[in-house]
């Protein structure tokens, strides 16, 4: 039987952002850097117990590429690159990857254009092959660009009813009312429609450069056996392409509230402001400090004074959100429609008692505890792994990062973890949008 | 193709159906049985110096007293608050403080808890959860919040959720008589009957050591292991806990359709499931057939329906099959589409009939069924990657009536599956009378 009811829940936003800065448990001296004899730089942790292998791979910009009034072409071209490419029509790639059983897959986000490749070793060369054709020559023939968009505007349509779409939807556009961040990466019914072939193209050329590529692989394989791949997969890309700038922003619209009206029994309330980049000085602290107030499940004050003590919510949840050129600092809950009012009132007041406070010596301890001893808990699959050498290649963590994160999260003092707090936790700072019936709270506007 | 609209509603299918490639072959585990009959399976992976612990009940929501849903669920909620030794709401603080991640799941067949940990906390976790098993105190404070609790995971999962209620009524209608046709959430005007005294109650048949699965996976010895289940829960007493007797399915001869219309449905969606059996339940024989069937039948984008459907005919955006082999008593085999915008559910409906027709009359290519049958020995190695899912596999499997070596021989049965063999269990399978079709549907708008 599939249905399966958990004790606590996970938002799908939650797992990849948790992904971003969450711990590997490899050690550092298991990492390596691999640089191929064209010049292609990897990072890989050899895993030889398991036949298989797990590719990440990134390139900086991503959604952030779309022009105006084509909002969504990255994420068309993510999903059309393996539909049809090289000798291979759209069938015959999906084909050769069900006969191989490789899994490959590609995501646009706000800053970056992904991809992922899963493979037997057995299959390793032809894996490659297939995801070389992919980025390299792939088709857009024209029942697949039309499928694939009417694949696009279909979700487009089912999210304009789904609570949760729509709070997030309205936030980012309120919070960046003229940034990129402000839209939705899918983009609009309308915009999606309006994506030509042309379009595509042009962002193909652009999308992916050697300069702004970063990978992380995992797996049954040497570092020499890796060079020659990378260079044979992405050697043929553009060494580098310019792309705009993206302006740096912060969240705006503090201390609004805006309600959609649905009707629905339980309100979805989606609240945040402005956080902090991941290159921050205060990064660990507000980390730390996140934890406690929200980031740590059923150790977080949130849970425990919204859930535990008055049953008004399965889910309350915090968390950082550090985007390339913006940062966030988010949360969320959902709870019976004359409750909202209650329920908003109590996560104000933790956000204002712990940003006035900070946390108690106590829990600095656990969240420390907590934020080390579960470092190993997420070395569980090759992909996480991989995923994990990819974000901090991203973030300039450092090859080393392994090693030293431990000090960073431990050298977080009383003194920084107020000093964040009073920066972070204002409620006053927070948009919040509630779609829904909710009582006890009205739009600002 | 884009896979998160692929998988969009259908995440938690692709699980179950993935827990089927339980190949013991790969796993290799090790199992032992304490004097009080707990069964203790360890799957020893010595890749990260960590443990995944887990105690599977065999008690899920298909076992519960009539009229009181949910029963299952809000005692597994429940089992957190406490014991003389675990103050109430510190059992998953503790476990963070000791740098682990907790949560537990209740389905139709089973209760499960599990703890991810540093392999040195091994003994502390074990020592807690054998605590439970026995110990548990509630107050009535914590009932009553906890039960607000529920309430609201149940308005977030399924009230709010048009899309989620179709299920509901799709699975109330496909069962007559058995308790799978009941949410493992609870019907929301039983769960709000629950009491402290229900849950107890259940707490005690069903809560004692002859009657869980003890699965650690993880940095181990299987050895050491045996002896903390030993110390642990070995001095646990046996319970009389009574079989598990649910009601049965009568024949069914009606087919069933259901349409679900609601303004806050802007996308519609159509489904149908059949009753089927499983690896331990009904015509079992055809169980491993039927996987490979859905499989060429509707697994993914080289599938008949996707192909003909979404590529050929462009009726639809999506449409598929899918089947889980694993389950105590009768499952279901389940087809989907959502259509293309401007297209009826009328002419959706229409085409998979006749496609599906045309398979079940001429067969399939045997090309198909090299294929389905690559892609799930291939899944059986990628589940070895993952350290938490070997034990999520052997929860499943020992809660629904399935063996150890069962598991064990999943792959070789996979690959003597004949295109006959595949085929009859589709001709069995798929009868119109078995069957609950679908609609979902947006409310018409007046004016529009």
């Amino acid at each position: 039987m599939m249905a399966i009811v958990m004790r606590s829940f996970q938002t799908a936003i939650l797992c990849l952002v948790l992904v971003m800065f969450a711990p590997l448990s490899a050690d550092a001296t298991k990492v390596r850097e691999v640089r191929s004899p064209g010049g292609i730089t990897a990072w890989l942790v050899r895993e030889p117990t398991i036949p298989l292998l797990s590719i990440k791979f990134s390139f900086v910009g991503g959604g952030s590429l779309d022009q105006p009034g084509r909002k969504g072409t990255a994420n068309l071209l993510s999903g059309l690159l393996d539909e049809g490419a090289g000798p291979y029509n759209s069938l015959a790639f999906q084909t050769r990857m069900q006969d191989l059983a490789v899994r490959m897959s590609f995501n646009a986000d706000r800053d970056s254009f992904s991809g992922s490749l899963r493979t037997l070793s057995t299959n390793r060369e032809a894996a490659f092959e297939l995801l070389r054709l992919a980025l390299n020559e792939p088709h857009f023939e024209a029942e697949a660009v039309a499928r694939v968009r009417r694949q696009i505007i279909t979700g487009l349509i089912e999210g304009q009813e789904d609570p949760g779409t729509i709070a997030a939807k309205l936030w980012f556009a309120t919070a960046f009312p003229s940034h990129p961040y402000g839209l939705p990466g899918k983009g609009s019914i309308a915009s999606a429609k309006a994506i030509t072939v042309d379009d595509l193209r042009v962002l193909l050329g652009k999308a992916m450069a050697r300069d702004r590529l970063t990978i992380g692989v995992v797996g049954d394989i040497s570092a020499a056996e890796l060079g020659p791949l990378l260079d044979k997969t992405f050697g043929a890309l553009p060494a580098s392409v310019a792309i705009a700038p993206v302006p740096e922003t912060m969240p705006v619209g503090a201390g609004g509230v805006k309600v959609v009206r649905k009707p629905i029994p339980q309100s979805q309330v989606m609240f945040g402001g402005p956080g902090l980049k991941r290159d921050d000085p205060d990064w660990y602290a507000a980390y730390v400090l996140n934890y406690v107030l929200g980031g740590g499940g059923f150790a977080s004050r949130l849970t425990e004074e919204v859930r535990e003590k008055r049953g008004l919510a399965y889910s309350v949840y915090s968390y950082l959100y550090p985007l390339d050129h913006a940062a966030v600092h988010m949360g969320g809950v959902g709870t019976q429609n004359d409750r909202v009012g209650e329920a908003m009132t109590v996560i104000k007041e933790q956000f204002a008692l712990a940003g006035k406070n900070g946390i108690t010596e106590a829990e600095l301890i656990n969240a420390k505890t907590y934020l080390n001893g579960s470092f190993p808990l997420r070395l569980t699959s090759s992909g996480r792994i991989a995923g994990l050498l990819l974000a901090i290649q991203r973030q300039n963590l450092g090859i080393d990062y392994l090693d030293r994160r431990a000090d960073l999260i431990n050298a977080v003092t009383m003194a920084d973890i107020r000093r964040v707090a009073k920066r972070l936790l204002r409620p006053e700072n927070l948009l919040i949008v509630v779609v829904g019936q909710p009582v006890g709270l009205t739009s600002s506007e | 193709m884009l896979r998160k609209i692929i998988a969009l509603g259908f995440l938690s299918l692709a699980i179950a159906g993935f827990q089927a490639p339980a190949a013991a072959a790969l796993f290799h585990p090790k199992v032992h049985t304490l004097a009080n009959g707990m069964q203790v399976v360890v799957i020893e992976d010595h890749r990260a110096p960590v443990v995944a612990h887990m105690v599977w009940y065999k008690l899920g929501a298909a076992d519960e007293p009539p009229g009181k849903s949910g029963i299952a669920h809000f005692l597994e909620h429940l089992m957190f608050k406490g014991t003389p030794k675990v103050p109430s709401g510190q059992f998953s603080k503790i476990i963070a403080r000791n740098g682990g991640r907790d949560n537990a799941f209740t389905s139709y067949d089973y209760t499960g808890y599990f703890q991810n940990v540093a392999k040195d906390k091994l003994d502390l976790v074990m020592g807690m959860e054998a605590d439970r098993m026995t110990n548990l105190v509630l107050t009535a404070k914590d009932v009553d919040t906890e039960r607000a609790v529920i309430l609201e995971e149940r308005r977030s999962r399924t009230d709010n959720n048009p899309s989620a209620q179709w299920a509901e009524a799709m699975s109330a209608a496909q069962y007559l008589a058995h308790p799978y046709g009941i949410p493992v959430i609870g019907w929301k005007h039983e769960i709000e009957k629950l009491s402290r005294a229900d849950a107890l109650s259940f707490y005690r048949r069903y809560y004692a050591p002859n009657n869980a699965i003890l699965i650690v996976a993880g940095d181990v010895e299987a050895r050491a292991v045996f002896a903390l289940a030993e110390k642990h829960f070995g001095p646990l007493a046996r319970a009389a806990t009574p079989p598990r007797q649910r009601a049965q399915e009568p024949p069914q001869r009606a087919a069933r359709r259901l349409i679900l219309k609601d303004g806050r449905v802007s996308q519609a969606g159509w489904r149908r499931s059949y009753l089927a059996p499983t690896r331990s339940a009904g015509a079992s024989e055809h169980a491993v057939p039927l996987s490979l069937f859905a499989d060429m039948l509707g697994g993914g984008t080289t599938s008949r329906f996707y192909r003909e459907l979404v590529v050929k005919r462009k009726l639809a955006t999506n449409a598929g099959a899918y089947y889980s082999s694993t389950g105590l008593d009768l499952g279901t085999f389940t087809l989907y589409a959502t259509p293309s915008p401007g297209v009826g559910l009328e002419a959706v409906e229409a085409a998979l009939d006749e496609t599906l027709a045309v398979v079940l009359k001429d067969g399939l290519p045997a090309a198909d069924l090299e294929r389905s049958r690559t892609g799930l020995l291939a899944a059986a190695v990628y589940a070895r990657d993952n350290l938490f899912t070997s034990p999520r596999i052997f929860g499943d499997a020992l809660t629904s009536g399935l063996s150890v070596e069962q598991v064990e021989a999943w792959p070789d049965e996979v690959r003597a599956v004949t295109m006959d063999e595949v085929m009859a269990a589709g001709r069995a399978v798929l009868k119109i009378t078995h069957s609950v079709t679908g609609l979902l549907l947006p409310e018409a708008k007046v004016g529009k």
